[in-house]
């Protein structure tokens, strides 16, 4: 493979974020190999909001830690920012939200913020610095001192947020994020990541299994199906970036809404 | 406040019950004693004489008590007659293993949960150094570093790091492996150093599970110490005291000694407790 030649040198058009193609990944279990991916191509440009939707076991999230260079593909290409994900990671090109909070217990909302921080070894200031920022930017000023266990469940997650986004990287990774939480708090969280991601300008690629969600939060949404994983469909949104909640009333919206279903219905006629 | 009574109530029955047994143990050697000077007893009498032998079976409650004050509070801490000066020869060895044996655990730890070849080769041969009864192996341990011309607290202390090195690495093994994969993968997702791991996540994380180890490894510490005193005739310590109370039938004096070490080993968990609840709260962990 000649990646290690493309690695360092961004030949792909400079707003292409995420370029994957031909993209196989097999894990082997005891009861033989797994497609978790089979054949996966998809470009993301810069600024999109991406949705990866599709029952368990799709491939979804395999394909977000491929991303991450959390998972090793088995074959294919994939570019991050125009490098291999490793070397993405280590210029600190993402930030990773993950199904759980995962906030440390034993430090502050502002300690876990400032953890990233301390890793990258950022002077001190800078990090206090930057912890501000991120709070207000998740509407959680105020909440620097308290521990985790203090707050709910929606605004540990939003701490969580506030983390990945505290190093200013450009792409924003979140694997269902807000899977656990309730219905009223996730429309809530949805608006705000709506804001969020208008103030920011950040690339997000966004897996969820809730078909309004995806809808209401993407600009391209990615339709994916099981055993083997792939995508069965790429629908790029017509609806306007400023999204107010009602507008998942609207007959456009309802329209993406079942061509996506649609799309997650095909996939399952394979088996 | 409330709990004084349920606890009050439960020491009156102890005692109620130590009372008895001493009667019933001592009340032989009472008997004999009244049948050979040929002279007859009221019940009374007997009761008061089964608790009030110089070496009884069992010595009653204020035996003890009134020896424990006589050792503790009425003699010079530098006395040799001291329990106080004994309870501390126990001590020193007991603090010197505890730390040994803690540090040592730590670091079998840290190595079996870095190392798959330390953790297939070396938590074996942990779990069957504790297999070997510790009476066993401590007259050797004395005999051998003795004839390198060690003696003193040390060989006491290895004995106590023997037993106590054991809940140490079994907690920090269990608490450094504590972190989810999830956690491992965000540390990896910001790109951190094996020792960043360490050091900001797997470390805190296993807090919890050291002190509760260190807790079993202070007693365990004590144990050891006072074993190591018994198989050489040490002449200090609440060993030596278990062991010259026995020779001479110094019943009062055992059981006084082992009140005492009870006392330091309460005092000395309780300790690590205060430090446990610090630590933690400090952490954020004590809810």
């Amino acid at each position: 493979m000649p990646a290690d030649q493309v690695s360092r040198t961004p030949r792909i058009a400079r707003n292409t974020v995420i370029d994957a193609s031909k993209l196989n990944l097999t894990f082997e279990t005891n009861d033989g190999p797994v497609h978790a991916l089979r054949d996966v191509d998809l470009k993301v440009e810069a600024g999109e909001f991406v949705s990866f939707i599709g029952p368990s076991g799709c491939g979804k999230t395999t394909f977000l830690r491929v991303m991450a260079d959390l998972e090793q593909p088995t074959s294919g290409q994939i570019l991050v920012n125009g490098v291999l994900p490793e070397v993405a990671r280590r210029n600190r090109a993402y930030g990773y939200v993950f199904q759980a909070a995962g906030l440390y217990p034993w430090r502050t909302i502002g300690g876990n913020i400032r953890l990233p921080l301390e890793i990258m070894g950022m002077p001190k200031a800078v990090q206090a610095q930057k912890v501000q920022e991120v709070l207000e930017l998740v509407d959680l000023a105020g909440f620097e001192k308290k521990y985790p266990w203090q707050l709910s469940g929606g605004m540990q997650q939003r701490a969580s947020i506030a983390r990945a986004l505290a190093f200013e990287a450009g792409i924003l990774l979140m694997d269902e994020p807000f899977g656990a939480l309730d219905e009223i708090v996730r429309d809530h969280l949805n608006e705000q990541l709506l804001a969020l991601w208008a103030r920011t300008q950040k690339t997000i690629c966004f897996v969820t299994h809730s078909i309004p969600e995806a809808v209401y939060l993407s600009t391209k949404i990615v339709v994916m199906s099981p055993r083997p994983g792939r995508i069965t469909d790429v629908i790029d949104s017509p609806l306007p970036r400023e999204r107010p909640l009602d507008i998942r009333d609207s007959p456009e919206f309802l329209e993406i809404a079942h061509r996506v279903r649609e799309g997650l219905r095909a996939g399952h006629a394979y088996d | 406040m409330r709990n004084i009574l349920p606890v009050l109530t439960v020491i009156l029955a102890l005692l109620v019950v130590w009372y008895a047994a001493a009667f019933q143990l001592n009340k032989q050697w009472a008997l004999d004693m009244a049948a050979r000077q040929d002279r007859v007893m009221t019940t009374q009498q007997l009761i008061a004489d089964t608790w009030a032998q110089d070496k009884p079976k069992l010595p009653a409650p204020h035996q003890v008590a009134v020896e424990l004050w006589e050792t503790v509070a009425l003699k010079n801490v530098t006395s040799r007659r001291s329990l106080v000066y004994h309870a501390w020869v126990t001590l020193s060895a007991t603090l010197a293993g505890f730390g040994l044996g803690t540090l040592l655990g730590t670091l079998l730890a840290v190595g079996i949960v870095y190392s798959r070849v330390m953790d297939l080769s070396v938590m074996p041969w942990v779990i069957a150094s504790q297999t070997i009864p510790i009476l066993a192996i401590a007259p050797m341990i004395i005999v051998v570093l003795n004839a390198i011309g060690i003696s003193g607290l040390l060989p006491k202390a290895m004995i106590s790091m023997y037993l106590s090195f054991f809940p140490v690495v079994v907690g920090m093994v269990k608490g450094l492996r504590s972190p989810s994969q999830m956690e491992l993968d965000q540390m990896c997702t910001w790109n951190a150093s094996g020792v960043q791991e360490f050091i900001k996540l797997r470390l805190p994380a296993s807090m919890p599970y050291l002190f509760a180890s260190l807790k079993i490894a202070m007693a365990a510490s004590l144990v050891g110490a006072i074993v190591g005193e018994l198989p050489t005739g040490a002449v200090a310590g609440l060993g030596a005291r278990l062991l010259a109370g026995s020779y001479y039938g110094q019943t009062i004096q055992i059981w006084s000694a082992l009140f005492m070490a009870a006392a330091v080993a309460a005092a000395a968990v309780g300790i690590i407790g205060i430090v446990q609840r610090a630590t933690l709260k400090r952490m954020g962990l004590d809810r």
